[in-house]
Parts: C-alpha cells; structure tokens; sequence
C-alpha cells in the first residue's frame, strides 16, 4: 500500500466556543483527486485554512509527506510544496499576471536583497529561468493574451484561472482548490473542470477540492468527504456517497424536503 | 530592418529600457542633465542638486510606503541618522566641542550613514510587522518626536538648536566637491556629484522593485494573507522595506545638507516628513521615476513662489508688510497640491505622463 501525501488525523479547531472542526480525518492518495463537499459553514475552508497554516487547531495532527504541519507558518508551508487558491480571489489586483505568477515561484528564486540590486549573474539567470516556467504556465492555461494586464482588470473567470496559475507555478506537490468554479457561468465551468483534470491526469498532482457545485465533484472526484457542522459523515467514492441516506439528510436537504 | 518591438528572448523583454522611446528619453535626460550646469546659473544649480538628494529620499520613502504599503511618517528621523553619521565622520578630529572622526572620503561617510540609518530602520522594523495603516503612521510620527529631542540635547553630537554643526565634508579621490575649483565651481561640482549619485541610486532601487523582492513586497502591500500562502515571509519583509527606506533615507540626508554646508537640529521635524510623503503623493506611488517628478517638484516650488511678489501685489517677501507672504503661499500650496493630487489623479506626475503617453500613443485616434 502507498504512503497517502496528506494525512489528517482527529483534527480539532474552535473559535471561542464555536466548534469550526471537531474530530477531522482524512487521508489524501498520491494521484487522487479529493472533494471535500458539506453546507455552508460546515468547515470547509477550515480545514484550508488548518492546512496552510493561518489557523492553528488546539488537537490533531496534519501530516503532509510524513512533515507535520501545524506549528509551521503559512509561508514555510508553502515552501513545503502545498499551493493554494480562495473562495473570493486573492490574487494582487494591482500586479500584472506575469507580476502575479513570478510572485507564485518566489521560493524558487535563490537569490537575496543585495543581489536583486545589482540584477546580474545570478539574480538575472534566477528571473529569466523563472519567466521561462512561468510562460509554460500561461501557455497551459491559455493566458498569452492578458499576460501584461493589472489582473483586477480582467474578467472573472480569467481571474480565477490566473489564481490556479499562481498556485501552479509554486511547482506544488499538493495543490488546494477552494471553490474554482463559485460563480462562474458553464463554459467557464467546463474549462476549469479541463484544466483541474489535466493537472491530475498530465501532471500527476494530487489535488483537494472544496466546490459547492455537485455536478462537477461527482464527475472528477475519487473520492469524497462529506462534513456538516465541523463533522465529517462520510468519505467515499461518489456513488457511495450520493447513496449515503445520512448525506441526503444533511446535506441533499431531505429532511426539509420531507418537513415541507 | 529590425523591427523595434519585436523581442527575440525573454532577456530583451525584461531589459530596463525595453522601448526605444525609452532609450530616447533616457539619452535626452542624461543630455541634458550634463548641459545644465553649463547653462544655469549657480544658484539654480544648488536647488537641483538639493532636487537630486531630495530624489534620493523620496525613493527610499516610495520603496517602504509605496511599494511595501506601510505609511512612514518617520522619515526625517532617518534622514537625520544619515545626516549626523555623515557629519560626525567627517567632521574635525581636533574639535574639542563636536565628535568628529576626520575621514573625509565620500564613499565611506556615506555608506556609513546609509548602515547606520538602515540598522536604526531594522530596528524600528519590528514594530512596522506588527502595526498597520494608521496605528503605524502613529509610531512612526513618535520616532520624529524622540529625534527631535535628542538632537536637540546632544550637543556634542549636533551642536545644539541654533548653532548645529559644519555638513559632511564631500571629497572624492582627493577633489574637494564643496569648494570653488579651477575648471568647476563649486554648484556645478555638486550638481554633477548629486545627478551621478541619484543615477545609481535609482538604478539600484528600480532593479530592487522588479526582483524578487519588489514584487514580495508589492504582494504583502496588497493582500498579506495570499502573500504568506504562496510562500512569502510577510514579516521579513515588512523588515526589509523598512531598512532599505532607512538606508536611502540615510544616505539622502547626508547628502542634503552638503549644498548648505551646516545641519541644524531643529529641521529633522515633521514638516520634513510631510514634505517627503508629499514628494510620493505628488510624483507617483509606487514608482521610482515618479519619486523623482516629485522630488525635483517639490524642492522648486519655493524657488517659484519667491518670484511671485513681483507678479502678485498681495504677495508679500516678508511678514508685517500687508497681504500673506511666500511662506504662506508655499504651505498653502503643499496642501492644495497634495488634496488635488489624492482627488484628480492618485497616481500622481508620474499618472499624467502616463496618460499623455496612452493618448500619443493611439494619435489621432481616441481608442
């Protein structure tokens, strides 16, 4: 049996009393594409946000390549190879996308302030290998013509695409979807699902993925992860959980149906 | 026939002047800047220079304000660091009633002031990681507050409010910049020294801003959450914006008060600061051609307002003589210029040109 890249085990975070995760356990295989799907305010972006180090869960362990996780800083995190993407875009709207992409590989940059002074030798060598990376990206995700733009001035959907970019770029070892089609019409949405599956499938990366949208979790997951209120129901492949009378209940929205 | 956009490597693409119009405007700039002080009278010159030092600062200020998004009000005190670093160096070794050190040679008192005004910003840095916005414009107006008290009591530093002491000496390879010469005077020779200074500087700071390290830097200023999630330390470079404004600050105010010849301690207060957040609000945030539109700006508004008692009759040289005098019209106008700016265009001189240059662009047609 293969080693899982990411392994969660009894996580447990709360704010003040309001319990956001309580007794949180996943694993994540290598090559496996991973939803995580539940309610609104049911932890999803928590569990995020436990994995990149902004929040710090009082009891568990995250475990990323046999690495633990918390304790560590959001930036040492993403050094370790973990890439990310926001619900609402966080990307530097006053940034080009070329700007915006080079900041994704910025610990692939080896050099320090008093090199990037001078901008020779290596300082020089280190930005233009890297633009070289970064044109494969915009090549993959078909970004050429906005390359020059301030990303706040491009469409939505574009926006969220410079976002998987950024993430890319990091030449991650995990990469984090949260919500990469919230909002987007359907052609948007099936140009996403494309490229998310050509990350999985050429790349290789595994990859996990809150996303609101049912139809699309249960056309590229492997494997699912329901939660509802902080707990997780049920993990399992997509017909099992789509079977799961508990996630109908809880999340389908049964009970209501039956109630109404 | 080459075509002149067209770029065969990502090298020419990154160069720093990737246009030919920039290479034109850079060649005629630099024309100019060496015709000037054979044409303009030497008073005129002195005030450029001071525009070149001036310059200088306000890069430093743009890199931590501008670039890394964290409001200074502190400036002047590190301008003053590097002004009484520079001074004490090379001032005279056999005084009995100043510190001075007696090494002359430019390169080394200003490097000096430049480290020690950067370690006093590394060790106010701190604080900037921990504070934003407001809270630490606050801070950072508190350090102009304690220099000034400082200056003002260390006399043997300074010299004590009212009497101060002789600038840093400014000696290069055995030529002595402040001094009349055979070929040069003394304003041409400093105008040169400071254009050649400012030149450096602001190359240094321009590959700064389009490394690494700029774009961390412009990453925190915008989001620092996402900044810290694809890997940039936020606090290390909270820590290196303000050292770098420090060490610019730094070497600026060793520099300023050369033309004069003499540091008061009662002019590192915070009408300096003001003037310096005026110079980046004025020419452009965020940019280091901006900081210098505003810097040259900004030092000759008060040469143009002195010429105005000839022209408007209710303008007076001096108080007590009827109607507002100069002075009043120069504060007047920073206010002004700064809401007008804020308001009209925000991204300051530097905007405009811009903006001219989108229209000549796209001549005759509007899109």
């Amino acid at each position: 049996m293969t080693e899982p890249v990411l392994s969660f085990d009894d996580v447990r975070l709360s704010f003040a009393g309001v319990t956001a995760l309580d007794g949180v356990s996943f694993t994540v295989n290598p090559g496996e594409l991973f939803a995580v799907i539940g309610p609104n305010g049911a932890g999803k972006t928590s569990i995020f946000n436990v994995l990149s180090g902004v929040y710090r869960p009082e009891r568990g362990s995250v475990r990323f390549e046999g690495t633990e996780l918390i304790g560590r800083r959001p930036h040492a995190i993403a050094r370790l190879g973990i890439g990310r993407t926001f619900q609402n875009i966080e990307l530097f709207a006053n940034l080009t996308v070329l700007d915006n992409l080079m900041l994704g590989r910025h610990h692939h940059h080896p050099y320090g302030v008093l090199a990037a002074f001078g901008w020779l030798g290596k300082a020089r060598r280190s930005e233009l290998a890297n633009r070289l990376a970064v044109e494969e990206i915009i090549d993959f995700l078909e970004l050429a013509q906005w390359r020059r733009f301030p990303v706040g001035l491009l469409p939505y959907g574009v926006q969220k695409r410079v976002e998987l970019g950024r993430a890319l770029a990091g030449e991650p070892k995990l990469l984090l979807l949260d919500e990469p089609v919230a909002g987007m019409n359907l052609e948007e949405t099936e140009d996403m699902a494309r490229f998310v599956l050509d990350i999985r499938d050429e790349l290789g990366l595994p990859i996990v993925m809150v996303e609101h949208d049912m139809g699309l979790v249960m056309d590229l997951a492997d494997r699912i992860m329901v939660v509802d209120f902080g707990r997780p129901i049920r993990t399992g492949t997509p017909p099992e959980v789509a079977a799961d009378p508990e996630v109908i209940r809880a999340y389908l929205g049964a009970e209501h149906r039956e109630a109404g | 026939m080459s075509r002149p956009l067209l770029y065969l490597s990502y090298r020419q693409d990154m160069a720093l002047l990737n246009t030919g119009a920039k290479r034109g405007w850079t060649a005629v700039l630099a024309v100019g800047g060496l015709v000037l002080p054979f044409v303009v009278q030497d008073d005129l010159l002195i005030v450029l220079a001071t525009a070149w030092v001036a310059a200088i600062g306000a890069i430093g200020l743009n890199i931590v304000t501008g670039y890394g998004g964290q409001v200074s009000l502190g400036h002047a005190f590190f301008l003053a660091i590097g002004a009484y670093t520079a001074a004490a160096i090379s001032g005279d070794p056999d005084s009995t009633r100043l510190i001075g050190f007696g090494i002359t040679s430019l390169p080394v008192w200003l490097l000096a002031a430049g480290l020690v005004a950067g370690l006093a910003g590394l060790i106010v840095a701190p604080l900037a990681a921990r504070l934003r916005g407001l809270y630490l414009a606050v801070v950072t107006l508190g350090l102009v507050f304690i220099g000034e008290h400082v200056f003002k009591h260390w006399r043997e530093l300074t010299g004590g409010v009212g009497v101060g002491r002789p600038a840093a000496v400014p000696e290069l390879f055995g030529v002595q910049f402040a001094v009349d010469g055979a070929m040069f005077t003394k304003a041409q020779k400093l105008y040169l020294l400071m254009l050649v200074l400012l030149v450096i500087f602001g190359v240094l700071a321009r590959n700064l801003v389009r490394s690494r390290v700029g774009r961390a830097l412009a990453a925190v200023r915008d989001r620092d959450l996402a900044a810290a999630v694809i890997g940039v330390d936020v606090t290390r470079y909270k820590m290196i914006a303000f050292a770098v404004s420090s060490f610019y600050a730094g070497v600026a105010g060793a520099l300023l008060y050369v033309m004069i010849g003499f540091v008061e301690p009662g002019s590192f207060n915070l009408a300096m600061s003001v003037q310096y957040i005026a110079m980046i609000l004025i020419g452009g945030v965020a940019t280091i051609s901006g900081s210098v539109l505003g810097a040259v700006f900004i030092t000759l508004l008060p040469r143009v307002t002195r010429e105005l008692p000839a022209v408007l009759p209710f303008v007076s040289s001096s108080p007590g003589s009827g109607g507002i005098t100069v002075f009043q019209v120069e504060t007047i106008l920073y206010g002004l210029l700064i809401i007008g700016f804020l308001i009209f265009e925000p991204r300051g001189l530097f905007g405009i040109w811009t903006r001219l240059r989108t229209y000549w662009k796209a001549w005759p047609f509007s899109h």
